[in-house]
């Protein structure tokens, strides 16, 4: 009995403390008013919106009036002979894209933190952050023009390592390493801040007394540096896993040629070219949604099976 | 005695070993990254015929600024700059006042419904209505073919809010909050007074960030944006890199003087060489500055690595 008026004694300081806060503290609500009303309105909104990919859009009815129609666009997304073709463009994009793209920014910090000669490090790091900062356009227009036949001096590399002649970035057979080589080119470099980042929280005497029991600098890098950015890894590695299917519509769409077509169709570029050229909206949301699932499905997903094994968690 | 001094040996030359390499192979990258670059300047200034026959790779060859002149006659392309300026500087000042404005209650510890109201932001991160519910939206709105529709709708990046939020609750103690309550000074002159002149770090960090975002994307203004007068750079980028071998239409005026004066000159190999020194000219602003705000992006990426 005494416990619970305790409990009841407590419960009551405690909102008495809540309607303090509040009372002193109300204009800190009106701070979020902007940027909720944001979220609601770009954001929520939309997701209410997503209610299309059931609908039969009708312009005249809007997004609530048009005629439901259930699963029918599901339906007719799975059974299409573009559907398994273009989930399975995305899926190969991005594992590829994926086993290149992540590790090498990894390899590239505990190089650099390895280095030397400081002036040169800082050097190397300011070039290689570099094409972080260029456009995606940018950067497709140079891999056209250094790919132009005859012109371009990757083009001419190519010849020399024994490719014929050709359209380089119209061709299917290039295209995913372009995709994915141009990307490495872009992002490597400054994803390796990162890393760097949490390289430089290491405790300087670990390595020291490394040294004194005679480890060499692969072995220190091994039982020293590794384990120290584990958890960035994991973190970014789920990061990664949970957009296996969200491949980003602007550069594939820019490397996208008729030619190249039936590997370069990605579930983004499809939703804009169904939806917005097509002008099927209903269908369009539709794939949309689905992709957005399957996005949230494995991030869940990956995030469970990561908090059991390593208890990294993303939230 | 003999053995620790062979074994140091050992070490002491595989290390050195390890340094070489090490060296070597981050010299490859250097140069793998910073070839491209390096050769879009010299083509730039090269005579047409010397990129054309492969005789560019170490030094322009027969340098010259043809290729830039018929660019500065190019008024598409300095019309996408001045658009892509506007656009820039509008949606950055949008940017920082939802960010900061939104950071700052979300940085208070004992904010009644922080949890909600992050969870309200995050889940976005995860989970949206896709492309055309958000398009019906903006039509609806009425900013199609505005400017409203580059700066609004990505008014805030939820990362960046959670970059900010990090960096307000680590460099401000929760100290300087309780004695501003104490002297009477509310959390909105708070907000103006004490906390923005002492986040200037984070600031930049956002309008970099945000900047560099808006000059380089054209995704938004392919779907919204219709009316070519109002076109960012990065499309008219996307016509000439891109899209057209008729990158020449907008230029024929200076392409034909150019062409005129110089009778040796190939039409289409000019046109080649002309898209190199667009590459120079649409990255310049962002090049120039890089290296002085360098800091500030590897600052940001810093912070954001903070588990907060």
């Amino acid at each position: 009995m005494r416990h619970s008026a305790e409990h009841r004694e407590i419960q009551r300081n405690l909102r008495k403390q809540k309607i303090r806060f509040l009372k002193n503290n109300w204009d800190l609500y009106l701070f979020l008013i902007p940027g909720i009303s944001y979220f609601i309105l770009f954001h929520y909104i939309p997701m209410y919106g997503v209610q299309l990919a059931f609908r039969d859009f009708n312009p005249l009815q809007g997004i609530t009036g048009s005629d439901w129609v259930g699963l029918d666009h599901f339906q007719r997304l799975v059974t299409s002979y573009q559907f398994w073709p273009i989930l399975r463009n995305t899926f190969v994009l991005n594992i590829y894209g994926f086993l290149w793209t992540f590790p090498i920014p990894i390899l590239l910090a505990l190089m650099l933190n390895q280095m030397r000669q400081q002036r040169y490090k800082k050097f190397i790091q300011t070039i290689i952050y570099a094409p972080n900062f260029i456009s995606v356009v940018v950067v497709v227009g140079m891999l056209r023009v250094f790919l132009s036949p005859r012109v371009g001096f990757l083009s001419h590399l190519f010849v020399a390592l024994g490719a014929k002649e050709r359209m380089f970035i119209a061709v299917p057979e290039f295209f995913r390493s372009l995709y994915i080589g141009s990307g490495i080119w872009q992002t490597a470099g400054f994803g390796s801040i990162i890393y760097l980042a949490a390289l430089a929280s290491v405790n300087p005497e670990l390595h020291e007394a490394a040294i004194v029991d005679g480890a060499g600098k692969l072995g220190r890098i091994r039982h020293i540096d590794i384990p120290a950015i584990t958890p960035t890894i994991i973190i970014m590695l789920l990061m990664a896993l949970g957009s296996a299917l969200a491949v980003g519509f602007e550069k594939v769409f820019l490397l996208q040629s008729p030619l190249n077509l039936p590997v370069s169709e990605v579930i983004s570029t499809y939703t804009y070219q169904v939806g917005l050229v097509d002008g099927d909206f209903g269908f369009s949301t539709a794939v949309g949604l689905f992709n957005s699932l399957v996005c949230l499905v494995l991030l869940i997903l990956f995030n469970k099976i990561s908090a059991k094994v390593t208890e990294v968690s993303l939230w | 005695m003999v053995t620790t001094k062979s074994l140091k040996k050992k070490l002491i030359s595989g290390d050195t070993l390890f340094d070489v390499v090490n060296f070597i192979l981050l010299s490859c990258v250097l140069i793998a990254v910073l070839y491209p670059l390096y050769f879009v300047i010299i083509a730039s200034f090269s005579d047409p015929d010397g990129i054309y026959q492969g005789k560019t790779y170490l030094l322009p060859y027969k340098p010259n600024i043809t290729g830039y002149k018929i660019i500065f006659g190019y008024k598409d392309l300095w019309m996408g700059y001045a658009n892509s300026l506007l656009y820039t500087t509008v949606g950055v000042l949008v940017n920082l006042v939802l960010t900061l404005t939104m950071a700052y209650p979300l940085s208070r510890k004992n904010l009644i419904g922080r949890g909600f109201f992050t969870f309200l932001m995050v889940f976005t991160m995860y989970f949206s209505g896709g492309l055309i519910p958000s398009y019906l939206l903006v039509r609806k709105l009425g900013m199609l073919n505005t400017i409203w529709a580059l700066v609004i709708p990505t008014g805030i990046s939820v990362f960046n809010v959670i970059i900010v939020r990090t960096f307000f609750q680590s460099s401000i103690p929760e100290e300087l909050y309780e004695s501003a309550a104490i002297d009477g000074c509310s959390n909105t002159r708070f907000f103006f007074q004490m906390l923005l002149p002492l986040s200037t770090a984070v600031v930049a960090v956002m309008v970099l960030f945000y900047g560099v975002g808006h000059w380089n994307t054209y995704f938004n203004a392919l779907i919204y944006i219709s009316d070519r007068s109002k076109y960012p750079l990065q499309l008219i980028l996307r016509e000439i890199l891109v899209v057209s071998t008729e990158a020449t239409r907008g230029m024929g005026e200076a392409m034909r003087r150019e062409v005129a004066a110089n009778g040796n000159l190939d039409k289409q190999r000019l046109a080649e060489l002309i898209k190199f020194g667009i590459i120079i000219v649409s990255s310049l602003p962002v090049l120039i500055l890089y290296p002085f705000l360098q800091k500030y992006f590897v600052k940001g990426v810093m912070i954001g690595s903070l588990k907060g």
